[in-house]
């Protein structure tokens, strides 16, 4: 729309900027003006806007976006990744435009930390059943699918990729420790994690001014997530929503995993997603990072800067499984269409089309991101992948077989809040500014404080 | 009373002089002419009033009636009463983020007026290009706060921070400056002083310029030195203007967020343990973090009540400055 001169204009202009005035100062209570659920007329063109989340290449849907603006000429999508930072950034955010009912895009990313709060919060979301999403449930593996119902009991969330796990590691680095590089050989000196902390004390005494592992809140994660699975499926909360940190034994090994790597010195202190932490990725202050895979585009596109300089760093990352038998589930978004979505048909069909089997192949080919639907998981193109920059690592035989049977970890209302909160004290533990021994308690009790908040 | 005199009111309106004085509730022909003595001056002075109203006193109270809630971000809302004064009152990252905002108030604020003063009093001799420095100590205020924190952030980075980087040509190990309340105060200390130190130098300067010279004359002849001349009546002429710096920085400092904030990659936690976690900070963590949009109305509400008591003090303090005599 263009602006034509006339020579009410600037009349015109007071009156909107009164208008406008006088809508700001009646408060976050206005709903925007009854249009939801109009759909524009066939020939319009629209935008779509679709928010996510996540560093490097995110959710990996820059192929899977260009081929759904080409074949839809009147519903363009813009994508936006807003930050690589969930739980202290993103969701706050989020929330924040869902409650004023204005700035959340049509389509957002949601992360299984958020999605116990999400699931409670059904007035935001609009219901994809009555969009006839419903018969997508074939795809996805049931917990996938159950965790995109609400409170109502309504279908809201589709499932992008889950978490598989592996470990992205320095092959020049290992080898300037006199360790081997070859994938399977480096998946043989760490069966359990206790290998995996000698390894790296083996590491730090050759090379000593690069550490072995980026930093505690990484791989505190990586081991939560495998320990929960042994222990209920259940992380900080029980499935009633009680906080359960103190009497989980997930939580409590994982957190002695972390005061191990704390003595054992291999840690180069650095909170993930976090600026010093992608500067250490790009100047190779440490040798190994915990991946899921997602995790691996994290990798590819920092170092290449978003895929500007798309042979930086090839060849010199490698990916192995991981200690403590290899599975664990890290990570996995969810889509939703927030209500206040101005066309939310559309946006629901670009939602199924995200999450279809095509775009999440599309979307592990461009950042790792392990599919979600069964459909996908199973093809030929997934089993057999190979990725050229990380070393061509077969992801498809290392991601591949535990895929499948990933365990569906429970994540309570407010998951997103508490891990903020508990991974505080585990990178205080790290940089020295909380004793050790004061750790666990601290761990508790702030943990009971967002719990009580 | 009785007394009602008819006059028609066009016939008042063309000669005002015959107006009787005791017209105050004459006929409606002189409410226009009322109306306008009367109210056109509050009219006129509206448009502050009705902001201010709109955008001060009226958040200002809604803050205060969120406070009185069990309120969640995008959640439920329960009235409480003053349960969450009474929970604020134990909560010691509550008083842990006072003592940082008070303890970074205090080492960047009295460094930053002390040095304001001395460069003030240097920009008021006769010095060569003395405009240029005059402008010079102005410059670090224009530039915006975010790049002058993102700045100083890298500056005072661990690994690759030109900060550690000069203190390691004197062998001192790499700072964490994050990771420890000295270190952190200190760096953020010196953010806020860079960018206020100037701003407060050009205020004093145009205090003392309005000192008058016989006075400096008068206090030579007397045999006084220019040390004696700057305590015995620099410092006691420029008091008003003190206590305006004062209050200025006071407000500044006890809400101190940007600086702190960016400090920490855009984290409200303010380090692991909050070394440096300010009330505005807590205020944001509370709010838009955890979602307690009540708790967090209630720090807000404690954090203007504790610039009431920072302001009082501190107005106090400065109106000794000099006054001894």
């Amino acid at each position: 729309m263009t602006i034509k001169k006339r020579p009410g204009r600037l009349a015109s202009a007071a009156v909107a900027m009164a208008a406008a005035l006088a809508v700001a100062a009646c408060g976050g209570g206005g709903e925007p003006a009854a249009t939801g659920g109009t759909s524009s007329a066939p020939n319009e063109k629209i935008t779509l806007t679709l928010q996510t989340f996540g560093g490097g290449t995110n959710f990996g849907y820059k192929a899977a976006v260009d081929k759904w603006n080409q074949e839809h000429p009147n519903i363009q999508v813009k994508y936006t990744n807003l930050t690589p930072d969930f739980e202290n950034q993103y969701w706050p955010q989020m929330l924040n435009w869902l409650q004023a009912g204005k700035g959340a895009g049509d389509v957002i990313g949601i992360d299984e930390a958020g999605m116990g709060l999400a699931k409670a919060r059904p007035q935001f979301f609009t219901d994809l059943g009555q969009y006839g999403l419903q018969s997508r449930q074939g795809d996805f593996p049931a917990w996938k699918w159950e965790n995109g119902i609400n409170a109502e009991g309504k279908l809201f969330a589709l499932g992008t990729d889950v978490g598989g796990m592996a470990v992205a590691y320095r092959k020049d680095l290992f080898e300037k420790a006199g360790l081997p590089t070859d994938r399977e050989e480096v998946a043989k000196l760490w069966a359990t994690w206790d290998d995996f902390i000698e390894t790296g004390k083996k590491f730090q005494e050759k090379v000593p001014d690069t550490k072995f592992i980026d930093g505690l809140n990484t791989w505190f994660n990586v081991v939560l997530s495998q320990e929960a699975a042994k222990n209920g499926d259940v992380s900080y909360y029980s499935k009633d929503n009680q906080l359960i940190v103190e009497s989980n034994p997930a939580v409590r090994s994982a957190f002695d995993f972390a005061t191990k790597v704390n003595s054992a010195g291999i840690s180069a202190k650095l909170r993930n997603f976090q600026d010093p932490w992608f500067a250490g990725m790009r100047q190779g202050a440490f040798a190994t990072v915990g991946a899921p895979g997602w995790m691996l585009g994290v990798i590819q596109g920092t170092i290449t800067e978003d895929g500007e300089k798309p042979d930086q760093g090839k060849g010199q990352w490698d990916v192995a499984t991981a200690p403590g038998g290899g599975g664990g589930n890290w990570g996995g978004s969810w889509l939703a269409v927030p209500k206040q979505s101005q066309h939310p048909k559309e946006a629901a069909e670009l939602l199924s089309y995200l999450t279809s089997p095509e775009a999440q192949l599309l979307a592990f080919k461009e950042g790792g991101n392990l599919p979600s639907t069964i459909p996908a998981q199973d093809s030929p193109d997934l089993q057999s992948a190979v990725n050229e920059w990380f070393s061509g690592a077969p992801l498809g035989a290392i991601y591949g077989p535990s895929v499948k049977s990933l365990p569906p970890i429970f994540l309570g209302e407010k998951h997103s809040q508490t891990k903020a909160e508990v991974e505080n004290v585990i990178l205080g533990m790290d940089e020295g500014s909380i004793p050790v021994g004061q750790a666990w308690q601290r761990f508790i009790d702030e943990a009971k404080k967002v719990a009580d908040g | 009373m009785s007394l009602h005199v008819e006059t028609g009111p066009r016939a008042d309106a063309r000669a005002p002089g015959r107006r009787p004085r005791q017209g105050g509730r004459g006929p409606r022909g002189r409410l226009p002419a009322m109306f306008d003595l009367r109210v056109t001056p509050y009219l006129l002075i509206s448009p502050y009033f009705l902001l201010f109203a709109v955008f001060g006193l009226f958040p200002l109270a809604f803050t205060f009636w969120t406070s009185l809630q069990k309120y969640e971000l995008a959640g439920d809302a329960e009235f409480t009463g003053l349960d969450n004064y009474v929970k604020l009152m134990s909560d010691g990252d509550f008083w842990n983020a006072v003592v940082n905002t008070v303890g970074i108030f205090v080492l960047a604020t009295v460094p930053q007026l002390v040095l304001a003063l001395l460069l003030a009093n240097a920009l008021n001799k006769r010095i060569r290009g003395r405009l240029f420095f005059r402008m010079g100590v102005l410059i670090p205020l224009v530039t915006s706060i975010v790049a002058v924190a993102v700045v100083f952030t890298q500056l005072y980075g661990r690994d690759y921070g030109m900060i550690n980087w000069i203190l390691g040509l004197f062998g001192v190990d790499n700072i964490a400056w994050q990771n420890e309340k000295w270190s952190s105060w200190i760096a953020i200390a010196t953010m806020v002083d860079w960018r206020w130190t100037g701003y407060n130098a050009i205020i004093y300067l145009a205090g003392m310029q309005t000192i008058p010279r016989d006075l400096y004359e008068a206090a030579s002849i007397d045999g006084a030195s220019p040390r004696r001349q700057f305590w015995q009546i620099t410092l006691p002429m420029l008091r008003p203007i003190i206590v305006f710096t004062v209050f200025v920085s006071t407000i500044g400092g006890l809400t101190l967020f940007a600086e702190p904030v960016l400090f920490n990659n855009g984290r409200m936690d303010g380090g692991s343990t909050g070394q440096f976690q300010t009330v505005a900070m807590y205020i944001v963590e509370q709010g838009f973090r955890r979602f307690e949009y009540g708790y967090a109305a209630t720090v807000a509400w404690m954090l203007f009540l504790l610039i009431l008591v920072g302001v009082l003090i501190n107005y106090f303090l400065a109106r000794r400055i000099g006054g001894a005599k």
